[in-house]
């Protein structure tokens, strides 16, 4: 399917904002939905809908097929080994947060390590400086090179053997940056320590293979990669989420439950507490087949060729700066010597142009980098360079807006 | 020049003054009311001395990172409230709040620059840029109220 084609499957997509056609690039925020994705949603409600793994009646059933069904196929798309390992979270955020508050505080104790990175997201910090102060551990930072990548003799420097948990993102969602997730593994796994990996950013973009990089956790959310808001997966090793305890408890995830003591489901229900995101888990499904379809392979090729094609055409815009490395995953965050972010940003909707302006939630990067904002243009498979194109030209007409109302 | 007219109705040449040329930009020294702000949504931040006496803002300064519109909209708080009382300062911060809100607001106040700022209201994602300082400065006068 050429992006023509596949941008008509995406309703959305096909407006005007502010009289002009919207440019949507902020796909690293959220992805927009194609019409399998709001069908498979819709036909649920409207045909089946109903709770799982209790009704004995026949939508009960079709509800609970769908539901597993789909966890059947997030396994197949990560490549994990059985779908004991697929729980379903509310997004990244809570899946990382489960693996803190389960995992953490009972392997963790005072005297140990946690390490992460100066790029992580907000939903990759704060987790672990919790789990540091409930524990008594010490949370160590791994530094960026000034192009925004990692080092593994850094992280060879930064991991030891007091160190019980290494997390880090997979693509940072401000430089682009593809982290060797692999290779901070086999460190992680030297030191004795697990390695719990945030894929937001990279899940909708690329293959991903949590047994090939032999991670312990992944983590990554639905709505990033044409699925709805709501809905996440964490994916943990069999033999690390049999010892972990549940965080939520309730109904769904029990197995017997007495007046003082109760037992818990098998793997994975014992997370899912209470009715699961059932519309959520189906509408992921559909965004699976989708980017199966589409073939995850061709969607990195195109965001690698906008990439590319973006950095070339910011870098003829006097005063632009361009955050992260050359070699990238599909966005480009910048900055427009004295124009704010928020300011490009609203310039850049008068033209219809969507971007992200702000910290992005990494205020320790933005720290790094020595900003308090950035404007971000991130894509995804249905983009073009036309729209790129788009945002250049708008980009060199902020600039004259600003110099003329200065 | 102007490419966009909806884009002017938010870019007044009085607020990119204010952005380019802030006044009462600082810190006060001595006895002060101090309040730090922040809007965790997008990063601006604003650090605002007051200086009170007898129920009087007898002087004001502000520093801090943000856009035009926050900056912009900060120097000219800060110019509106001194040598106001507390009571009068409160009042128009209710003023610019309903002004931002495109709500009918009371016009027997001269607003002079602040006025330029109206056209925030029909920005609905930068309206929390253009009341962080006055936010601030609310904060500020109801501890000091007690």
């Amino acid at each position: 399917m050429n992006v023509k084609e596949l941008r008509q499957l995406f309703p959305i997509l096909d407006q005007q904002i502010n009289g002009k056609p919207l440019v949507y690039l902020d796909s690293a925020a959220t992805s927009q939905k194609p019409l399998s994705v709001i069908e498979a949603i819709d036909n649920y409600y409207r045909q089946y809908n109903s709770n799982v793994h209790r009704g004995v009646h026949t939508l009960g059933t079709k509800a609970t097929d769908a539901y597993e069904g789909a966890r059947e196929k997030v396994r197949r798309f990560i490549g994990a080994a059985s779908t004991e390992e697929i729980i379903f979270t509310r997004g990244t955020t809570t899946a990382i947060n489960l693996v803190a508050a389960s995992y953490g505080r009972a392997n963790v104790r005072e005297g140990d390590e946690i390490v992460i990175t100066y790029m992580e997201h907000h939903s990759n910090i704060i987790p672990w400086q919790q789990v540091a102060k409930q524990t008594g551990a010490t949370l160590k930072y791994i530094p960026l090179q000034p192009d925004g990548t990692i080092r593994l003799e850094d992280v060879e420097q930064t991991v030891t053997p007091n160190t019980k948990i290494v997390a880090v993102m997979h693509v940072s969602n401000v430089l682009g940056t593809i982290n060797p997730v692999k290779e901070i593994a086999q460190i992680a796994h030297k030191n004795g320590a697990v390695v719990v990996v945030d894929g937001a950013q990279s899940t909708p973009h690329m293959k991903v293979d949590v047994q090939d990089i032999d991670c312990d956790f992944y983590a990554f959310s639905g709505h990033k990669m044409c699925g709805p808001t709501g809905i996440g997966v964490l994916y943990g090793k069999k033999r690390l989420l049999e010892q972990m305890e549940p965080v939520e408890f309730g109904g769904e995830m029990i197995d017997f439950v007495g007046l003082y003591e109760s037992t818990w489901k098998e793997l994975p229900w014992k997370f899912e507490g209470g009715t699961p995101i059932i519309a959520g888990a189906i509408g992921l499904g559909a965004a699976i087949d989708f980017l199966e379809q589409v073939g995850l392979d061709h969607i990195a090729e195109h965001e690698h060729r906008l990439a590319q094609y973006a950095l070339e055409q910011l870098a003829t815009i006097d005063g632009l700066t361009i955050y992260g490395p050359k070699a990238r995953a599909g966005l480009v965050t910048f900055n427009i010597d004295g124009v704010h972010p928020h300011d490009v940003a609203t310039v850049l909707d008068a033209e219809g142009i969507a971007v992200r302006a702000g910290h992005h939630c990494a205020q320790p990067l933005m720290k790094w980098l020595n900003v308090t904002a950035t404007a971000r243009a991130s894509f995804y498979l249905y983009n073009t360079e036309e729209e790129i194109d788009a945002l250049v030209s708008a980009l060199k007409k902020t600039k004259e807006y600003f110099s003329y109302v200065f | 020049m102007s490419f966009n007219s909806h884009l002017d109705t938010l870019y007044r040449q009085v607020i990119m003054d204010h952005y380019k040329n802030p006044r009462n930009r600082g810190v006060l020294e001595g006895e002060h009311v101090d309040i730090n702000m922040n809007n965790p949504t997008c990063g601006d931040r604003i650090h605002l001395t007051l200086k009170v006496e007898d129920g009087k803002i007898v002087d004001a300064k502000f520093e801090g990172e943000g856009c035009s519109i926050s900056m912009s909209s900060a120097s000219m708080m800060t110019e509106a409230i001194k040598g106001k009382t507390i009571e009068e300062a409160l009042k128009l911060s209710t003023i610019f709040s309903d002004m931002m809100q495109g709500k009918d607001y009371d016009d027997s106040i001269d607003l002079g620059d602040i006025e330029a700022l109206q056209g925030v209201s029909k920005f609905p994602a930068r309206i929390k840029c253009a009341t962080l300082a006055w936010k601030a400065m609310e904060k500020g006068l109801h501890e000091q109220q007690g």
